[in-house]
């Protein structure tokens, strides 16, 4: 390996032929690995060609139907995303603020709906609020429930990103006359967005992930649609239609991530940007959840 | 309040069910997560291949699917879990090992490049540096993430309630059917008994952060 790690210096003869005979070890491996997951696969019969078959051909009305819950998915997630994208940023303006009766309740709000399980809440916009005399659609209910979570998140990674701009750009706001607001709006909200797209990011594909949840109080998403599909074909084709929803799932979180790369590769060869923002801490923003 | 105490019992049992599946999945996705992390930044290539497609794989994929997968995927290929415990506590390891892998990863990374230079210059041997300079700094800057990571298990450990484990959720929404007049108080109730080894777990991390603190 030409770049240089912590782990080890530059190898020489000796340690080259090692990594040569520990690749082909780590090859052997993997296709015993392959292997033995595709005999298994085929033993059980999973391998044959008409099992596949029911995810391409349109007579069966499976990709029309599996396409028609993805977008079911995208529906909810987007209008979710829309919403606690908002009342995040209202959140965390609220736990910044200077005065105690708005910062004290905010603080409370946020720390109580992200200490919980999202369907936890998604439960109980299901099953408690008809009670208390809110009836809502399946649709929004999942709605409320991904909302109550994610905007108590996604206000603290807000608030994180303020707080993590240096002192002294908002020092030289306040100096050249900005109000408040003013400096809020002008100096620091621009720069945190940048520093904590990765963050919102994968928070956003956090809660897209999160929609399966939908299936729980019987929503028609893609993994619900995946199941009425099993359900009506037989278990014959369980796996199969289980690994094209999961595959549904993956294509659309990576190209949100890889659009998220873009974006912020964008944003880092802007000079201006990336002079304001200084060395960009990458690793600080392991996603987590 | 009286749905609540009456079924005290109940709730402690639904308590210690998502304390036991989260530690056991935790416990695995420790042990996967380390594994993974070792696979990808060794210098053999197919090994950190592998580590990368099942890292980007189950990362994208939703921890319901995977729960699906471990409950009625696996019997299909012959290879079912007899019991809902034990395959939850799978579902967790394996969705939540990924992210793990990446926080140790992260962790290694994160020792500057001079530490390593510094300790071989001095004549360390490879197992030397690593055991007495990198991993010690690396495993300190690890320590808040795979905290959060924790608290994200326990949370997550609620889907449970969807592929028949009985923990808190699976309680709560139980007794808001049995008790339909007391539906918020079992809710809060809920929230309470999630909020207790969330914050409890939020407090020992800052305690551990604060210890392990170094200086750079």
């Amino acid at each position: 390996m030409s770049t240089q790690t912590v782990l080890f210096d530059e190898l020489g003869p000796r340690g080259k032929k090692l990594v040569r005979i520990g690749t082909y070890i780590g090859a052997l491996l993997v296709a015993i690995l392959i292997a033995l997951a595709g005999l298994q696969l085929y033993n059980e019969g999973q391998l044959e060609p008409e099992r596949w078959e029911i995810l391409i051909n349109p007579d069966s009305g499976v990709p029309q139907g599996l396409t028609r819950a993805l977008f079911a998915t995208l529906r909810v997630a987007l209008i979710a995303m829309v919403i606690s994208m908002i009342l995040g940023t209202l959140l965390s303006a609220g736990r910044l603020s200077e005065h105690r009766w708005v910062r004290i309740p905010t603080t409370f709000i946020v720390q109580f709906f992200r200490g919980i399980p999202l369907l936890l809440l998604i439960f109980f916009s299901y099953l408690a609020l008809p009670r208390l005399g809110i009836s809502l659609d399946l649709f929004w209910t999942l709605i409320v429930g991904l909302t109550a979570y994610n905007m108590a998140v996604l206000g603290e990674i807000f608030r994180a990103g303020i707080l993590s701009i240096d002192k002294g750009q908002s020092e030289a706001a306040y100096a050249i006359g900005m109000r408040k607001s003013q400096v809020m709006v002008f100096v620091l909200v621009p720069q945190a967005v940048r520093r904590m797209l990765p963050a919102i990011v994968s928070q956003l594909v956090t809660l897209l992930k999160d929609t399966s949840l939908g299936f729980v109080i019987g929503y028609f998403e893609l993994l619900r649609q995946g199941r009425a599909y099993v359900d009506y074909f037989g278990a014959k084709f369980g796996l199969q239609i289980y690994v094209a929803v999961a595959l549904f799932y993956i294509l659309t979180n990576l190209a949100l991530s890889s659009f998220a790369r873009w974006l912020e590769k964008r944003s880092r060869s802007n000079p201006k940007a990336t002079k304001a923002l200084g060395q960009l801490v990458e690793d600080d923003l392991v996603p987590i959840d | 309040m009286n749905a609540i105490v009456e079924n005290l019992d109940l709730f402690r049992s639904g308590f210690l069910t998502t304390l036991g599946i989260s530690l056991l999945g935790g416990l695995l996705a420790f042990v996967l997560g380390g594994i993974l992390a070792t696979f990808r930044v060794s210098p053999f290539r197919p090994l950190s291949g592998l580590s990368v497609l099942y890292v980007e794989t189950v990362r994208n994929t939703p921890l319901t699917v995977v729960w699906f997968f471990m409950v009625f995927g696996l019997p299909l290929v012959g290879l079912g879990i007899g019991s809902f415990f034990i395959a939850g506590a799978l579902a967790l390891g394996v969705y939540t090992a990924p992210f793990v892998a990446e926080v140790i990863r992260s962790g290694i990374n994160s020792v500057s490049l001079g530490q390593a230079e510094a300790a071989r210059s001095i004549g360390l041997t490879f197992s030397q540096s690593l055991r007495l300079v990198v991993l010690p700094q690396a495993l300190r800057t690890v320590v808040p993430p795979l905290g959060n990571l924790w608290i994200a298990l326990v949370k997550n450990s609620s889907i449970g309630a969807a592929f028949a484990v009985t923990e808190i959720t699976a309680v709560a929404t139980r007794l808001s059917n049995g008790f339909p007049g007391a539906v918020i108080q079992i809710f809060v109730g809920a929230a309470v008994a999630y909020l207790l080894i969330t914050l409890t777990s939020s407090a020992g991390i800052a305690y551990l952060e604060k210890k392990a603190v170094i200086l750079r």
